[in-house]
């Protein structure tokens, strides 16, 4: 009881001392604020990538494309075969209408608001289902495409992201012009960032004949999926790779995901050992600084426990203020920041949101702590292990 | 310089303080190294480009194929010296995770076209006249561990078989490097006649043209002769230099690359100044012993030039080091991030511009503190202590 109590009066004592030694400390609390702020910014890339990726994906659609296919762009199906993924068992049917849309995925050249320069956008010829297969895509603003038609309808990140695309505007494309008639909204996932029209269309204008690149149905439930696969699996005529929307998601971000994760995390190790040298240096010139209380603090009986503790808590408490403030600043300047790039699994453009998530401040957060922690240890011991009255002689 | 001795033993007067300054500058110019190197990479090499290539693509997209027909009417352009092509294949080895760039061409006339690329003689010859032969960067072949000889079987993503069959088998016949250590060669090589011959749709078709330009002519003229000859056809084209070819593509990477720069510069400046802070504070507590020099009889000047030489000697010996170990590790990065991000480097101007930055900053860190120091009153200043 006696040293807990000890603790807190020495504790208190460092604390409100901490404005004479502002200096030090404040170069403390930003180099761990730095740690944090860049840890939560370059995942919550990650984080918010993956978001729009996965959230595109549910268990219960499925996507068949050509087996060894690693994405639709390189996929390939004939109508014949659209036609018996449709009427397979296992596919959900609407009255006597399986709930399957046949599509067909290409990128055209679409300037960039942000660099004026060409992106590959997507564009997805569709059929009708296709607002039945997926979940919560809507109109958002002006109509649906006609069949038989030059028109598409726009996501809204990508009319946000990408030059031109205002409902009532006219793209050409090569040797035909197509008219943007409705803009639709996907729950903030990966369609978002794509353009849609009738597939028919597109098929023509791209001079694809009657091919596909892939089909997506509605499974009566997730379990059916492996009976699909069996089914289509035994016909001679497909050779299929059928696996559910979000497991083919998940496999389209991990690439960049990857390959941020692959930056991201050394270079906040990295930085951190940066932030425990500052730490170190701060801390050591607190403790320094502060020789001749700490030595008369011994002198007045207090343990050199209380002394070591009060340290590491004091190294502890800037530790924390940096890391809230970076997670703070990252907060509020990364969360939900829009941009757009090129995804290498489907070579097309990807519009998304960073999201600095709970779990990446959480993350931030122990980090910075744990810097604290190794910060302020080493320089507690030099406080606790101080010769009194070599100190007290200082005086 | 007859200072040394002594402002070597003044920079080491706290050893703990100024090892963890030198290691906090190290690990800034660590992340300065490796950052730049990556920066390179998504420029991708596009100042390896050379001036007199151009890149003829589908206008509506590089993913439309062009028909092979072009390539006279192309070659036959005023300003048009030679003319090659290349397809995408966007195969892999073993597995999907092994994707590699490989390329059907015609084998002689594309190491024409890329003279940088170097393959002995006797193995361009052997892999021209196997139908079924390949030719492999020196990086590729490494990853892999492949060798002259060796059978080696890819999967094909979008090229069935006319067979049915999605494995294209390839002997490999050549291994190419390139002098400059900033070329990729993880990438593959193989007949255009093989690939033509054997795939089951897609006859025809090239994926794009790349042509040189008769030296003198004017590479937009040629460009726009070339896109003129096929307007208002099913398949007009989009002719670039080959260095606006490689820069659209490492601008579809967009802002990313910016974000993840601006982020980095800030918190190498943030390193910047928590090491600066430090020594400007043992400037500081130094503050009489300076003018104890002044009364021996030091200068103004030369205790300006003490101070500051101390603090951008810490400077030194910390980015130094830092750029030596990112040194290092940007030579096992960028084997490591071959496969996703090619050409990573560390450029020599990189290293000039880490070492002006060290000792511009040590200045900024010991400027403050030195001018103090150099209008000291000596007898304020005894005071004092």
């Amino acid at each position: 009881m006696r040293t807990i109590r000890q603790i807190l009066a020495v504790t208190w004592l460092n604390i409100r001392n901490v404005p004479q030694r502002l200096g030090a400390s404040l170069v403390a609390v930003i180099g761990v604020a730095a740690v944090v702020l860049v840890f939560a910014a370059v995942l919550s890339m990650a984080k918010g990538f993956e978001r729009t990726m996965i959230s595109a994906g549910s268990e219960d659609t499925a996507i068949i494309m050509r087996s060894g296919a690693t994405s639709e762009m390189n996929s390939g199906l004939s109508h014949e075969q659209t036609l018996i993924v449709a009427n397979a068992p296992g596919v959900l049917k609407d009255g006597d209408t399986p709930v399957a849309s046949a599509e067909l995925y290409v990128v055209v050249d679409i300037k960039k608001k942000s660099t004026n320069e060409d992106a590959n956008v997507p564009l997805r010829g569709i059929q009708q289902a296709a607002f039945d297969v997926r979940n919560n895509v809507e109109i958002i603003e002006g109509r649906m495409f006609e069949t038989g038609r030059n028109e598409f309808v726009v996501g809204r990140a990508a009319q946000q992201e990408f030059v031109g695309l205002d409902v009532g505007s006219t793209v050409r494309f090569g040797q035909t012009e197509w008219k943007v008639v409705g803009t639709f909204s996907a729950g903030g996932s990966v369609s978002e960032s794509e353009l849609w029209t009738d597939v028919r269309v597109l098929q023509d204008a791209y001079r694809r004949g009657n091919s596909y690149q892939s089909i997506r149905v509605k499974l009566t439930d997730a379990a059916a999926l492996e009976q699909l696969e069996q089914y289509l699996e035994d016909d001679p005529r497909i050779d299929p790779d059928v696996m559910s929307e979000r497991t083919y998601y998940s496999t389209q971000a991990e690439g960049l995901s990857r390959f941020i994760r692959m930056i991201g995390y050394p270079l906040t190790i990295l930085m951190a050992i940066g932030a425990v040298f500052g730490a170190l240096n701060s801390m050591y010139s607190s403790v320094s600084a502060r020789g001749k209380e700490i030595a008369t603090l011994r002198a007045l009986g207090f343990g050199p426990f209380s002394v070591m503790v009060s340290t590491v808590v004091e190294s502890l408490l800037l530790a924390a203020a940096g890391g809230v403030i970076g997670g703070a600043v990252a907060y509020l300047v990364f969360n939900g920041f829009r941009v757009s790039t090129l995804n290498g699994a489907s070579f097309s453009q990807v519009v998304f949101d960073f999201a600095v998530t709970g779990d990446l401040l959480l993350q931030g957060i122990v980090a910075a702590l744990l810097i604290g922690v190794v910060g302020g240890l080493f320089p507690a011991i030099r406080a606790a292990r101080l010769p009194v009255a070599q100190a007290l002689r200082e005086l | 310089m007859k200072y040394f001795g002594f402002i070597w033993k003044n920079a080491w007067r706290k050893k703990v303080r100024t090892t963890l300054t030198i290691l906090s500058v190290l690990v800034a110019f660590l992340l300065y190294s490796l950052l730049n190197a990556i920066g390179y990479a998504f420029k991708s090499g596009s100042d390896l480009a050379d001036a007199e290539r151009l890149v003829v693509i589908d206008k509506i997209s590089l993913i439309n194929p062009l028909p092979v027909s072009y390539e006279n009417k192309i070659a036959a352009t005023p300003g048009v010296e030679s003319v090659t092509h290349a397809s995408w294949f966007g195969g892999y080895y073993q597995e999907p995770q092994n994707q590699m760039p490989q390329f059907p061409v015609e084998p002689l006339e594309y190491f024409e076209m890329y003279p940088e690329l170097k393959m002995p003689p006797e193995q361009l010859e052997a892999w021209s006249n196997n139908r079924i032969g390949m030719a492999v960067g020196q990086e590729l072949a490494a990853q892999f561990g492949w060798k002259i000889g060796d059978r080696i079987p890819l999967q094909a993503t979008i090229w069935t078989r006319k067979d049915g069959g999605r494995t294209w088998e390839f002997d490999l016949e050549g291994i190419f490097s390139t002098d400059d250590p900033r070329g990729g060669t993880g990438y593959m090589l193989f007949h255009y006649d093989y690939f033509e011959e054997a795939r089951a749709f897609g006859e025809g078709t090239v994926g794009w043209y790349i042509l040189r330009i008769a030296s003198g002519a004017n590479p937009v003229e040629v460009a726009n002769a070339v896109d003129a000859q096929f307007a208002n056809s099913p398949n007009e084209t989009e002719t670039s230099t080959e260095q606006a070819f490689v820069e659209s593509f490492s601008k579809q990477f967009g802002n990313i690359a910016l974000i993840v720069t601006l982020i980095l510069g800030a918190v190498f400046f943030t390193l910047l100044l928590v090491s600066g802070n430090t020594m400007a504070q043992s400037v500081r507590e130094r503050i009489s012993e300076l003018a104890v020099l002044k009364t021996l009889g030091f200068s103004d000047r030369s205790l300006l030039g003490i101070v500051l030489s101390e603090s951008v000697l810490i400077m030194l010996l910390g980015g130094l080091l830092g750029i030596g170990i990112g040194w290092l590790l940007v030579q096992g990065v960028s084997q490591a991030l071959g496969a996703f991000l090619p050409g990573v480097f560390l450029s020599p101007q990189a290293l000039l511009g880490a070492i002006a930055l060290m000792v511009v900053a040590g200045v900024i860190a010991g400027i403050f503190p030195a001018l103090k120091a150099m209008r000291l009153s000596i007898v304020d200043a005894l005071a004092r202590g």
